[in-house]
């Protein structure tokens, strides 16, 4: 990743505290019965397990761009919007689901794919573009579609919101307890989608978790310069559903919170909002040099896995041992998934243009 | 209900609407999974009937009034498609397309070929188009061109009761997305003028057209006119005009744009050597210039004079009576283009 030095003014400071006057409608404090530890360090897991696999396309992305940088080149080309950093939101809610849950994700859609239980081997194969990809390398990685998981994505902001209310419409529909959670940035607070989708979802009670991850930035642009409320956590109120919102990207308040939502879509009683102010760890895709971003030296001490570990370590849930255990089996996963993909066959250049209709499956 | 295979049906008069709601209703006891979803299909039934009385005999858990989201409602279709329901969405206009053309383009068309084939959207949107009753630019506007053009959903346009209901019938049955146009100046309204052909026979019990088979619906011998919805009843009048002055016009009802019964086309303007298009989408860059492009490319030399192209020129749908009646692709502007092409 390209970085630069950054510009520092007041005009592109994200401010991220909310605004003084503006109430946080919903926001909850963490319950003060820990979590237990099993839950604790399987958070843990998965979030090593996420960034080891961010840092493993990270790795394969640039390995062959050059010289210089040029996008459409290497094993792995296109735009990349890689998730380090975001863990905690994808381990917090994923937590709570089963495969038979669906999740809609965004452009940045690998850690949630990750904690839900993707097909490391057959995801990281469509991000090589490959025949043995989970689209057979039509999709790549932002149109990842997993019905085993139930899991997608969408590259396009907040519209991944709309075809989560049709997958919670048909588990409510079959008198199951499934649920739909939809992921969206910041950013996607603004568009129509989302707005209408919380309406929809909360006038028929569809049994929908809507995440919103803040990561305080849509590409350049502040989240403080885009919106008019300092938590999205309030738009909720305009629908009547609960909205809450999570600070400082702690991912047991999180799993709290999602806990909450979840539990609540399950029982019968409808969508809740969740925001998580997260934190966009690399840039909004890779090659991208972030000079309007002024906090970048900041970023190392705001990483939440080192923080997370630190924590754990003074519970007594985790040592020297255990930590690198955890490291080296996420390690042979994502690598095992790498081997695999570079393996993989390319598709056939005369198979491209199958399957836009059923009938032309080959 | 019981059903009886299409070797037994019988014909009865039906319009447009009331084909159409028989196929639905025939469908949705058919298969459970069917649910029709839309504004003002449920009470109402339909702006322009296509669900009337469904709601009593189906209930609000399977004929569903929607907010005014089209973004929200369509994308829930696709979502539901996803998860094995066979939902059936009603886009009231087609004109609306604006507003919800990403869940439309860039999901509901784009989900399985993304997925490798491995998620299927049988999904119906259907649309009322069309104009012709001064409801202005934004209400009048057919864009099944603009529909057709984006690769990934089925286009069927039908023109009679009889293909309303056989067309819907595959259409829910097809395990792809599929966008139904039906004109609105076809559905045999009270209320707005109507084609004389909008009532007409309808084959009872299951009833299916396969999808991306044109109907040779006049024959004859001098002039090919390929043309849809509509536009096949004007075009059906000049022909019959016409015979009178010795010009043996034949009629190709496309039914399909997606996929498109080229080989039909063909055959007619092999026998005739004259090709007229019709169609009240927007001239440029659609219906009328792809079936031109079929010929040429197939083989210009079957064509003995100049093709012709009769369409709503690049044009906003004007409101006036007057005004719009001028870009209609009405029988004056039909029977210029066939004269021409009998004559050049």
């Amino acid at each position: 990743m390209t970085t630069q030095a950054p510009r520092t003014t007041p005009e592109t400071r994200p401010d991220t505290r909310p605004d003084t006057n503006t109430e946080i409608v919903g926001q909850r404090s963490r319950s003060t019965e820990p979590l237990d530890p099993g839950t604790r360090v399987a958070l843990y897991e998965t979030m090593v397990l996420s960034r080891v696999y961010e840092a493993a396309i990270l790795r394969e992305y640039h390995a062959d761009k050059g010289p210089g940088f040029d996008i459409g080149k290497g094993l792995v080309p296109g735009e990349m919007h890689l998730s380090a950093g975001q863990e905690p939101v994808a381990a917090g809610v994923c937590a709570h689901l089963t495969v038979d849950d669906a999740v809609t994700a965004t452009h940045r859609p690998h850690h949630f794919a990750v904690a839900h239980g993707v097909d490391l081997r057959r995801m990281t194969a469509e991000i090589f573009g490959r025949e043995t990809g989970l689209g057979r390398g039509r999709g790549g990685h932002m149109h990842l579609f997993d019905p085993a998981t139930h899991f997608s994505c969408s590259g396009i902001i907040a519209e991944g919101y709309p075809p989560a209310l049709g997958q919670a419409f048909a588990f409510q529909r079959r008198g199951s307890d499934r649920v739909a959670v939809a992921v969206t940035g910041e950013g996607a607070a603004n568009q129509g989608a989302f707005h209408e989708s919380l309406n929809l979802a909360a006038r028929w009670g569809l049994p929908v978790v809507f995440v919103v991850e803040d990561n305080d930035w849509g590409i350049s642009v502040p989240r403080r310069s885009s919106t008019a409320v300092a938590s999205n956590a309030v738009r909720a109120a305009a629908y009547g559903i609960p909205g809450e919102r999570v600070e400082d990207n702690d991912v047991e308040a999180v799993y709290e919170a999602a806990g909450r939502a979840v539990s609540r879509a399950r029982s019968g009683r409808g969508p809740s909002l969740l925001e998580v102010h997260t934190l966009r760890l690399w840039g909004h895709f890779e090659g991208d040099a972030q000079a309007y971003r002024p906090d970048l030296e900041e970023l190392p001490d705001r990483d939440p896995i080192p923080r997370y570990e630190r924590a754990l370590r003074a519970d007594d849930l985790l040592d020297d041992e255990t930590a690198e255990r955890i490291r080296t089996a996420a390690e042979e996963l994502v690598e095992d998934a790498v081997d695999f993909a570079k393996s993989s066959p390319v598709p056939d250049p005369a198979t491209a243009a199958d399957y836009v209709f059923t009938e032309e499956t080959s | 209900m019981t059903l009886t295979d299409t070797g037994a049906t019988t014909v009865r008069r039906l319009t447009t609407s009331k084909a159409i709601v028989e196929a639905l209703a025939q469908e949705m006891e058919r298969d459970p999974s069917v649910i029709y979803l839309g504004e003002d299909v449920g009470t109402y039934g339909g702006i322009f009937g296509s669900t009337t009385g469904l709601l009593e005999r189906f209930g609000p858990q399977r004929v569903i009034d929607t907010p005014i989201s089209e973004t929200a409602f369509i994308g829930l279709g696709i979502g539901a498609a996803v998860e094995g329901m066979r939902p059936v969405v009603e886009l009231m206009f087609a004109d609306f397309m604006g507003v919800c053309l990403d869940q439309i383009y860039n999901h509901m068309a784009k989900i399985h070929f993304e997925s490798g084939g491995n998620v299927r959207v049988p999904m119906v949107l259907t649309m009322a188009a069309g104009g012709g009753y001064s409801d202005g630019a934004q209400h009048s506007q057919c864009l099944w061109g603009s529909f057709a053009h984006l690769p990934g959903m089925k286009v069927v346009v039908p023109s009679t009761p009889a293909d309303a209901k056989g067309l819907l019938t595959a259409a829910i049955r097809d395990d792809n997305p599929v966008v139904y146009v039906f004109h609105k100046g076809l559905m045999g309204l009270a209320w707005m003028a109507k084609n004389p052909r909008s009532l007409d026979e309808v084959p009872e019990g299951e009833y299916v057209v396969p999808l991306g088979k044109a109907r040779v619906a006049r024959e004859g011998r001098d002039v090919t006119v390929v043309t849809l919805s509509l536009s096949v009843h004007h075009s059906l009048d000049v022909a019959e005009k016409l015979a009178a002055d010795g010009i043996d016009v034949e009629v190709v009802d496309l039914r399909s744009l997606v996929p498109l019964d080229a080989e039909t086309i063909l055959g007619s303007v092999a026998k005739t050597h004259r090709l007229v298009v019709v169609d009240e989408d927007y001239l440029s860059f659609g219906v009328s210039g792809e079936v031109v492009a079929t010929v040429a490319e197939y083989d210009p030399s079957l064509l003995a004079t100049p093709a012709r192209r009769v369409a709503m020129p690049d044009v906003p749908v004007p409101y006036a009576h007057a005004l719009e009646y001028a870009l209609l692709p009405r029988h004056d502007r039909i029977e210029r283009a066939v004269r021409a092409a009998m004559t050049s």
